[in-house]
C-alpha cells in the first residue's frame, strides 16, 4: 500500500479514534473492575455505567484550564500534548491483523520505543513547568523509573529480534502464527525453524514488568504517588490538562499490551490455528489489560530505591544473560 | 514568583506536608526540609483543628462534657468516655453494676476492632494499595451496626453514664455479636495472605522506620507504636480497671522496632480482642446496668484524680481536679497519638519521604484527638 496523505490522515484518524475510546473505555473497565475486586459495584448507572466516560469528558472539557501562578506557561501547556501525541502515533505500526495495520514498517519495534520515551519527556516537563515541588520530585522519580526500565525492556526486545531476525512488528506476529506452541513464549519456538529457548518465558515475565513499570502503572506508579506526592507530576493540572494526561496513560497501556501481544502471544494468531484475526488481537490485549488492572488494585506501591533495585540489579543481568544464551543458541541450532 | 529557578547540589528545599495532605489523614501539617528524597529535618505544626475541649470540660459540668471525649477520637471514641466515667466513678464513688462493667469491656473491645480495621486499611492505603481498605470498612461495618443498634449511634458515642450504662444489650445483640466473631477471625486470615505476606508490602516495612524503646520512653509513646519496640506496657494489664483483671488474653509485643512490627501488634491485638470479646459474652451477668443509688448531681469530693485507660492507639489519662463544685477545676487529657506523634520529627530524621510517611501511617494518627 502506497503511503498517500490521504492514506496517512485515514490511519491517524483511525488511530485517535482507537486510541481515544480505548481511553475512555478503559477508565471505565478499570473503575468498574477495581469495584469488582472490591466488593463494591462501581460506576453503573445509565447501562452498566456506559454514559460515565462521555460525562467525565464533557465535564473535563468543559472545565477552566487553570494556569498556576509561576508556572512555565508553554512547558505547562506542551506537556498533556506530548503525553498524549506519542502513544498515539505508535498506533500507527501496530498490526492488529494480517491485514489491519496502518503501516507496516521495517523498524516498527525501534519506533514504538523512541514514540515511548517520550512519555518520559512529557512528565518531566510537566513536573518541573508546573514549578511545584511535588511536580518536580515525581517527574524526577518518574524519568529516573522510566529509563531504567527502558534498558531491559530493549534488552529483550533484542532477544526477540535476534531470534525472528526482524524489526517488522507484521513480520514478528506472523511468524508465531500456526498455534500457541508457536509463541516466542514458550521455550520451544518454531518459527524460524525449531529453536529451543529455555528461559523465553522470564523474558516474557521481564517484559511485563517493564511495560507494567514503562506505564507508570501500580505498583509502579511513583510518579504519581498519591499517598506522598498528592497527585505528583500532575497536581496542578486539571480540565483536559490532566485528561490528556489520563488518556495518554491508557493509550500507552494499549500499546503494552499490544506490544507484549505481537512480541509473546503471537499477535492475532489463534492459540490452536482456527480464525486468525483481529479478534484474537483484542482477545489477547484485553486480557493483558485486565491483569494490569488486577494488579493495580492487589499491590502496594514499591518504593523508588526498590524498583530501581529490582531493574539495575536483577532484571538488567538476567536480561542480558539471556541475550547471552540466546545468542549462543542461535549458533547452535 | 517567576524568573528562573537556581539550585545548587546542596541546597535543601522545604516541603510542607498537610495541612490538606493525604498522607495525613486529618489536618496535621508537617514541615519537612528535604535533601531531594531525603528528609533533613522535620518538624510537626499542630493545633489546626484544635477546639478546647481541655476548657470545655472545666466550663461544664461533668456529664456534660462526656460527649466532648468521644469527639477526641472519632474512631475509638468508646475508650475515651470509658476512661472519664471511670474517673468520675472513683472520685465520686459511684458503684457500677457488675453487668454494666461487663457490657463496657465488650464494648470497647468492639471498638478496639473497628479502629485497628480502619487503621489497617489506611495504613495499606499509604503505602498505595487501595483493596485492603474495602475489605476493611465492610468489616467494620459490621461492627458498627451491632454497636449502632445498642448505642444508637455508629462513631461518636456517648454510651456510657456515670455509674452504668445507656441502653442495655439484647439477645439480638448478643447471638449478632457471636455470629461476627468467626467472621472477623475468617477476615484476619484473608488479610493475612493478602497484604502480611506480600513480599512489596514487607519490604517496605521490614527494618523501615526504627522507633526504639528508648525514643518511646523518652517521648511518652505509649500504645502499639510502644509495644512494637519491645515494650511490654498495656494498661489493661499493668493497671488492670474495669473487670479487665477477669479476662484471659496476652499482650502482644515485637522486638523489631520496625514499621511491621507496629503492624503485628495492631493485627494481633485485634485477635486478642476477639479473645476479649467471646469471653465477656459467655461471663456476661445478669442484673441492672445503673446502680440504684445514684446522685443526681455530680460532685466530686476536692481532689485531684487520674485515671488511665488502653484505647486503640495508647494509654489515654484524664486527670481531673476538683474542688467540690459541679465542674472541674482542672481537665487534663493525656491522648496518646500526641505523645506518639512526638516522636515523628526526630525518628524520620535521614530517611526517604516514603518511608517516613510509611511510619507515620504506622503511627496510627487520629488528628482531632493530636490537638483536642
Amino acid at each position: 500500500m502506497d503511503l498517500t496523505i490521504f492514506n496517512a490522515v485515514i490511519a491517524v484518524v483511525i488511530a485517535i479514534a482507537f486510541a481515544a475510546a480505548n481511553a475512555a473505555y478503559l477508565v471505565l473497565a478499570e473503575r468498574r473492575g477495581a469495584g469488582r475486586i472490591q466488593r463494591r459495584p462501581g460506576p453503573n448507572v445509565n447501562l452498566f455505567g456506559l454514559l460515565q466516560p462521555p460525562a467525565d469528558g464533557i465535564k473535563l472539557m468543559t472545565k477552566q484550564l487553570m494556569i498556576p501562578g509561576g508556572a512555565d506557561k508553554a512547558l505547562f501547556m506542551v506537556a498533556p500534548v506530548l503525553a498524549m501525541a506519542p502513544a498515539i502515533m505508535s498506533f500507527v505500526t501496530i498490526p492488529f491483523s494480517n491485514t489491519i495495520v496502518a503501516h507496516s514498517m521495517n523498524v516498527g519495534v525501534l519506533m514504538i520505543f523512541a514514540f515511548a520515551s517520550f512519555g518520559g519527556m512529557a512528565i518531566l516537563l510537566a513536573g518541573w513547568g508546573s514549578r511545584n515541588k511535588y511536580g518536580v520530585m515525581a517527574a524526577v522519580r518518574a524519568v529516573s523509573q522510566n529509563i531504567s526500565y527502558e534498558v531491559p525492556m530493549l534488552i529483550t526486545v533484542i532477544t526477540i529480534v535476534m531470534m525472528t531476525g526482524t524489526m517488522n512488528l507484521h513480520e514478528i506476529a506472523s511468524l508465531q502464527s500456526g498455534g500457541f506452541w508457536n509463541w516466542n513464549i514458550f521455550p520451544v519456538s518454531m518459527s524460524d525453524g525449531f529453536m529451543l529457548q529455555p528461559l523465553m518465558p522470564i523474558s516474557f515475565l521481564i517484559f511485563f514488568i517493564c511495560s507494567l513499570a514503562e506505564t507508570n502503572r501500580a505498583p509502579f506508579d511513583l510518579g504519581e504517588a498519591e499517598s506522598e506526592l498528592v497527585a505528583g507530576f500532575h497536581t496542578e493540572y486539571g480540565s483536559m490538562g490532566f485528561g490528556l494526561f489520563f488518556m495518554g496513560e491508557y493509550a500507552n497501556i494499549v500499546i503494552g499490551a499490544s506490544l507484549i501481544t505481537i512480541l509473546f502471544l503471537g499477535g492475532w494468531g489463534c492459540p490452536f490455528g482456527l480464525y486468525p484475526g483481529v479478534w484474537w488481537f483484542l482477545l489477547k490485549i484485553y486480557l493483558l489489560i485486565f491483569s494490569f488492572i488486577w494488579i493495580r488494585w492487589t499491590f502496594p506501591r514499591t518504593t523508588i530505591y526498590g524498583l530501581l533495585n529490582l531493574s539495575w540489579k536483577i532484571l538488567i543481568p538476567i536480561s542480558l544473560f539471556n541475550l547471552l544464551l540466546t545468542a549462543g543458541l542461535l549458533k547452535v541450532f | 514568583m517567576s524568573g528562573p529557578i537556581h539550585i545548587r547540589s546542596d541546597e535543601t528545599f522545604t516541603l510542607n506536608v498537610g495541612p490538606q495532605h493525604p498522607a495525613t489523614h486529618g489536618v496535621l501539617r508537617v514541615k519537612m526540609e528535604m535533601d531531594g528524597e531525603y528528609i533533613v529535618k522535620a518538624e510537626t505544626v499542630l493545633g489546626y483543628i484544635h477546639r478546647m475541649h481541655e476548657l470545655m470540660g472545666e466550663n461544664r459540668t461533668y456529664p456534660q462534657v462526656l460527649p466532648n471525649l468521644s469527639r477526641l477520637d472519632y474512631l475509638g471514641a468508646m475508650g475515651y468516655t470509658h476512661a472519664h466515667v471511670l474517673a468520675i466513678e472513683r472520685a465520686a464513688s459511684i458503684e457500677v453494676p457488675e453487668r454494666a462493667e461487663y457490657i463496657r469491656v465488650l464494648m470497647v473491645e468492639l471498638n478496639r476492632i473497628s479502629s485497628h480495621l480502619f487503621w489497617f486499611g489506611a495504613f495499606v492505603m499509604d503505602l498505595g494499595g487501595f483493596t485492603p481498605l474495602m475489605y476493611a470498612i465492610e468489616d467494620r461495618e459490621h461492627i458498627l451496626d451491632l454497636m449502632e443498634a445498642v448505642t444508637g449511634s455508629r462513631l461518636t458515642y456517648c454510651y456510657f453514664r456515670f455509674g452504668g450504662l445507656y441502653n442495655d444489650v439484647d439477645d439480638d445483640f448478643i447471638n449478632a455479636t457471636r455470629a461476627v466473631i468467626p467472621r472477623l477471625r475468617k477476615s484476619l486470615k484473608k488479610y493475612d495472605a493478602l497484604v502480611t505476606g506480600n513480599i512489596i508490602f514487607r519490604k517496605r516495612l521490614e527494618g523501615i522506620g526504627p522507633i526504639s524503646a528508648e525514643m518511646c520512653r523518652k517521648y511518652g509513646a505509649t500504645g502499639p507504636v510502644a509495644r512494637g519496640a519491645g515494650l511490654d506496657f498495656d494498661v489493661r494489664k499493668n493497671e488492670p480497671y474495669s473487670v479487665y483483671s477477669e479476662f484471659d488474653f496476652d499482650i502482644p509485643v515485637y522486638h523489631e522496632c520496625d514499621s511491621l512490627a507496629r503492624y503485628n501488634v495492631r493485627m494481633d491485638e485485634m485477635e486478642q480482642s476477639l479473645r476479649i470479646i467471646e469471653q465477656a459474652l459467655d461471663k456476661l451477668p445478669e442484673g441492672p446496668i445503673m446502680p440504684k443509688k445514684k446522685p443526681k448531681l455530680i460532685k466530686p469530693p476536692k481532689g485531684d484524680y487520674y485515671q488511665a485507660v488502653e484505647t486503640a492507639r495508647g494509654s489515654f489519662g484524664i486527670r481531673i481536679v476538683s474542688d467540690g463544685t459541679k465542674n472541674a477545676y482542672r481537665f487534663k487529657l493525656r491522648s496518646p497519638t500526641y505523645s506518639n506523634m512526638s516522636l515523628f520529627d526526630e525518628a524520620c530524621e535521614g530517611m526517604m519521604i516514603m518511608d517516613a510517611l510509611a511510619m507515620m501511617g504506622s503511627l496510627d494518627l487520629v488528628i482531632p484527638e493530636i490537638d483536642r
